[in-house]
């Protein structure tokens, strides 16, 4: 289903929590919504519902408008983070709720469990009531309910967050697998870059209570429009300087500057704010060579994330393999100039 | 599994509010109407305007009742409330013993007013009486129906009998929602019973404390039919309350006026009392 | 200070009557190391919180003793311990300012004002807490609250141990890698021993010296973060650190040779004195490469996760995980893949075969 916002608000009291934000979701698709807690997800989602009504703006789903139709008229479904379930029901009957509640036939009904359980890996637990399950198996029967009701629009809003890593892990990995035979429109708030990657689909990354940038999600991830954007989807935080455009040079520093790259020599001299993402800062390599005083090196086994204060700016560095640093010292550190990302004095993107 | 927003369900507290008007709105317009005016029976009504209000305000029996009112409420709080803290403080938190110490706590609240005021009554008589009789045997000279010091002791320690659960259940209630981590964070930060209770429990219980002494206060404030039944009020005016009081003056004098417009001032006084009071307990929530 | 010493800890919650008994920790002897980060890693379920609580004192194991500093503690109540401890959610004196949380366990042991003014500045600096010393504890943030539960267990000279049980669980993405951080620098200044308890391996690796995975109420590995990633000594470890996990692969041992669905396996390791037979092979997602020399396979999928691309290939029914380098190309035709020998293991029933 095609879900479109236009140019909703919502104030609750006199404090707008979604900023006029216009929007049209890619129909049969993951659509991750990216951002902190209070950047709005939840708000938003709310609004696709119908839980709440916009203050200003509407909501079209299809090309008709429903911004005043109520939640039980539209085809929505939603999990949550807390894993909400009956807990009088069996798995089975959890499962069966919607399809009750629309008349499915008996055989039918059975039919329909069976599969999204089996979907789901539920089989052998279709007997036992959510308080006898892991968290896993909760927001698994959470989820195969949301399938059953056979929504064209699911709302998903960080359902993974209260699970073990291991399993948050697996079901990232099946989630997408999950509702890609449905046809049905997927929206998924998330607070974690990393998650939105793994995930796919697209992307809208949400700031302060208005959607950013929407767009492939490795597109997004790769050509943020906005520093807002880039910070958003950066963890660890993405490295941010204050540098100067001069003579055909970028400057970093006095002993720090190198070369303008062949995009950016176009571009009048000024102050500009670079960026560059933890990952393409390294410890060896070539292009631009900087001096970063060592607070802190953390060792995973599999690589290092090394904290570091670089011409004044907190930096961090994650590289593969073992790099250890004593607290205080000083080390080289490298990245090149391509993979940065520059912004004007607003935050607006001029490389992308 | 989604919230629903459905105007429908406005009518589904309509009996309620047909039952509020019948219960309190209606009844209350009465008493407006009639401390306003005088009348003689017959449906004949005078014009007053503030005559009974301005009787009322300078009558002695008011002020005398007012006060007696007031000495009983707040000794019952002063009473009730610490001892409802300490009882909650010593119930289990976990094991069979819960349900048990929860039903014989309740056990008091179950029991009609009337019932409570006559089972005291007897409980207390000094001749046949087992507390009066025990007392009395003891050497204590103890007569409720006879010393006024006597009526008053017998009326609070009643009272704090009924009620006293009621805080205990309320105390027990947000006792129990406080997590283990704080217990044990205390435990490791060396806190002794005391500090534990001070800065753990009693911030804790701060809502529920808050209820207690308003309904407490409330419902003391309004005490009717238990004095009524043990002492009516005497010996001579000694244990006559605003409510007693109230209903002598209406009931037993027909003065109608009067009584209306004390009614008035009674409702006044009981709502000025607990939103002061209500204001001040969730001030630092506020903060 | 401590050295924490574990001697044939075993425990068992009470079962109820008729049913066997079920060791939700099953027999530990274990030496942890004065000053030490250790990070208890496992799911749900698997002892973690058990050990943590056996070692604050909260629970008396059902078999055997701890010892810190060769001192039996294991029936000490927890104020005698020494021991410190953050919670998952944060504990903090809603009605005391930030300065009365700090002060609070040093005037529960009578120490004077002015001492206790000191070291509150002291730990208040460390935790960058200075500013908000005399604001309400309850108004903080979650990350805040956290520091001033650390910072209780820091004022007090007399801590040997501080424990931290899921500490990040409330606190907001961005914010984690902050508080992470702090945590791991406080320990390199004081070296007081801590221990870290999580599901999540990267809080674990990235704090810890020593790591101790468990499972179903076993310590199956205890190993620097290097060692866990490098050799795995069971698959539970293979598969639980690392993300993705290790790929286990059913091989064959015959006449000294590794072999893979009839493809030989180069592997540096000599497995001559080995018994022939069914093994599991294990290689992690870092050590395989794309490489015409290899065997074939089919790729499945691709996933582009920024830094890295996450290859998933087929060879019979087995599916293989690849980590590919962000800017390295994966080859769509015919690809044929390899399996670092150095780094890849051989196991049986789950345990790594030397």
């Amino acid at each position: 289903m095609a879900i479109e916002l236009k140019a909703v608000t919502k104030n609750v009291g006199a404090e707008a929590h979604i900023y006029e934000t216009s929007l049209m979701l890619k129909p049969g698709v993951f659509n991750i919504l990216l951002g902190t807690t209070l950047s709005g997800k939840t708000s938003l989602m709310r609004l696709m519902a119908g839980l709440d009504k916009p203050s200003t703006g509407e909501v079209w789903f299809d090309g008709q408008n429903v911004t005043k139709v109520p939640v039980q008229k539209r085809s929505v479904a939603m999990v949550y983070q807390a894993f909400i379930n009956y807990p009088n029901l069996t798995v089975f009957d959890n499962i069966a709720s919607p399809l009750k509640v629309a008349g499915v036939s008996e055989s039918e009904l059975k039919d329909r469990v069976h599969k999204f359980a089996d979907l789901l890996k539920l089989t052998p637990m279709l007997n036992r009531r959510p308080s006898e399950l892991s968290g896993g198996q909760q927001q698994r029967t959470a989820l195969a309910r949301a399938l059953a009701k056979g929504a064209d629009l699911v709302l998903l809003d960080e359902p993974l967050a209260n699970l073990d890593y291991k399993l948050r892990e697996e079901l990232r990995e099946e989630l997408p697998k999950i509702f890609a035979g449905t046809g049905a429109t997927v929206v998924y708030a998330t607070s974690e870059p990393l998650e939105a990657l793994m995930l796919g689909g697209y992307t809208a990354t949400l700031s302060k209570g208005s959607v950013v940038q929407y767009g492939e999600t490795p597109v997004i991830y790769r050509n943020p429009s906005t520093l807002e954007s880039a910070k958003v989807f950066s963890e660890p935080p993405i490295n941010i300087a204050k540098v100067e455009k001069q003579d055909g040079f970028v400057r970093l520093s006095d002993s720090v500057q190198w070369e303008v790259s062949e995009k950016l020599r176009s571009l009048p001299d000024g102050k500009y704010t670079m960026g560059v993402r933890a990952f393409h800062l390294l410890p060896s390599g070539s292009g631009v060579k900087v001096l970063g005083e060592i607070q802190i090196a953390e060792l995973s086994g599999s690589e290092s994330i090394i904290r570091m204060t670089v011409e004044g700016n907190q930096w961090v560095s994650v590289a593969h393999g073992t790099h250890n640093y004593a607290i205080g010292t000083h080390a080289e550190f490298f990245f090149d100039p391509n993979n940065c990302y520059f912004f004007d004095q607003k935050g607006r993107s001029i490389t992308a | 599994m989604n919230k629903t927003i459905n105007q429908k369900a406005w009518w589904l507290i309509l009996p309620v509010l047909v039952l509020v008007a019948f219960n309190a709105f209606i009844p209350l317009m009465t008493v407006v109407n009639y401390s306003f005016q005088e009348t003689f029976g017959n449906n004949q009504f005078f014009w007053e305007g503030t005559t009974w209000f301005e009787q009322v305000l300078n009558s002695d029996r008011f002020h005398a009742a007012f006060l007696r009112q007031m000495l009983f409420t707040a000794m019952i709080i002063v009473i009730e409330v610490p001892l409802g803290i300490a009882v909650a403080l010593t119930m289990p938190k976990k094991g069979p013993w819960v349900s048990v110490c929860l039903v014989l706590m309740a056990l008091p609240l179950l029991i009609p007013w009337n019932v409570v005021g006559a089972m005291w009554n007897i409980f207390a008589l000094p001749d046949i009486g087992l507390l009066g009789y025990t007392l009395n045997s003891m050497g204590i000279d103890y007569n409720f129906t006879q010393q006024p010091v006597s009526a008053w002791i017998t009326t609070v320690v009643m009272d704090v009998w009924h009620w006293t659960s009621l805080v205990v259940l309320l105390c027990y209630a947000g006792l129990s929602s406080i997590p283990d981590a704080y217990y044990q964070a205390a435990s490791i930060d060396g806190a002794s019973k005391w500090a534990v209770f001070r800065y753990i429990q009693l911030p804790k219980m701060n809502r529920v404390l808050t209820i207690a002494v308003l309904l407490r206060f409330m419902d003391s404030f309004m005490i009717y039919t238990e004095p009524f039944v043990l002492t009516g009020g005497g010996p001579g005016n000694t244990t006559t309350f605003l409510s007693i009081d109230l209903v002598k003056m209406a009931l037993g004098q027909f003065d109608l006026g009067p009584a209306a417009a004390m009614s008035l001032i009674y409702f006044l006084v009981v709502l000025l009392i607990c939103w002061t009071f209500y204001t001040i307990m969730t001030r630092d929530e506020v903060n | 200070m401590a050295k924490i010493e574990f001697k044939n800890i075993r425990h068992a919650y009470p079962a109820p009557p008729g049913q066997p008994t079920v060791y939700a920790l099953e027999e530990i002897n274990q030496i942890w190391e004065d000053g030490g980060a250790y990070a208890l890693l496992g799911p749900s379920g698997c002892g973690k919180t058990t050990l943590l609580n056996i070692i604050s004192g909260l629970l008396i194991p059902s078999e055997g003793s701890v010892y810190f500093d060769g001192k039996d503690m294991t029936s000490l109540p927890t104020t005698e311990r020494h021991i410190a401890q953050v919670f998952q959610f944060p504990v903090v004196y809603d009605t005391m300012s930030v300065y009365d949380n700090l002060a609070f366990p040093l005037r529960n042991r009578n120490v004077p004002e002015n001492k206790i003014k000191e070291r509150v500045h002291a730990i208040a600096e460390m935790l960058e807490l200075t500013d908000s010393l005399k604001n309400r504890a309850s108004g903080l943030t979650a990350d805040g609250k956290q520091k001033i539960s650390l910072g209780r267990g820091l004022v007090r000279e007399d801590v040997k141990v501080i424990m931290f049980d899921e500490p990040l669980t409330v606190i907001d993405p961005h914010l984690k890698w902050l508080l992470r951080s702090k945590l791991k620098e406080l320990h390199q200044q004081l070296r007081v021993t801590m221990i870290y308890v999580t599901h999540d391996q990267t809080e674990a690796l990235t704090f810890a010296d020593q790591v101790v995975v468990m499972y179903e109420g076993k310590v199956v590995q205890v190993g620097t973060p290097v060692d866990l990633f490098m050799s795995p000594q069971h698959t539970f470890v293979g598969n639980f650190i690392g993300s993705p996990g290790m790929n286990v692969l059913p091989g064959e041992i015959k006449n000294g040779q590794v072999s893979y669905h009839s493809h030989v396996i180069e592997l540096t390791q000599n497995y001559d004195k080995i018994p022939e037979g069914k093994t599991e092979i294990g290689v992690r997602p870092e050590f395989i490469r794309f490489d015409s020399s290899g065997f074939p396979v089919n790729l499945e999928r691709v996933e582009d996760l920024g830094r890295y691309q996450i290859a998933t290939v087929k060879h019979a029914e087995d599916m293989i995980k690849i980590l590919v380098p962000e800017e390295q190309e994966i080859p769509s035709e015919n690809p044929r893949i390899v399996f670092d020998p150095e780094k890849t293991h051989l196991y049986r029933n789950n345990w790594m075969v030397e």
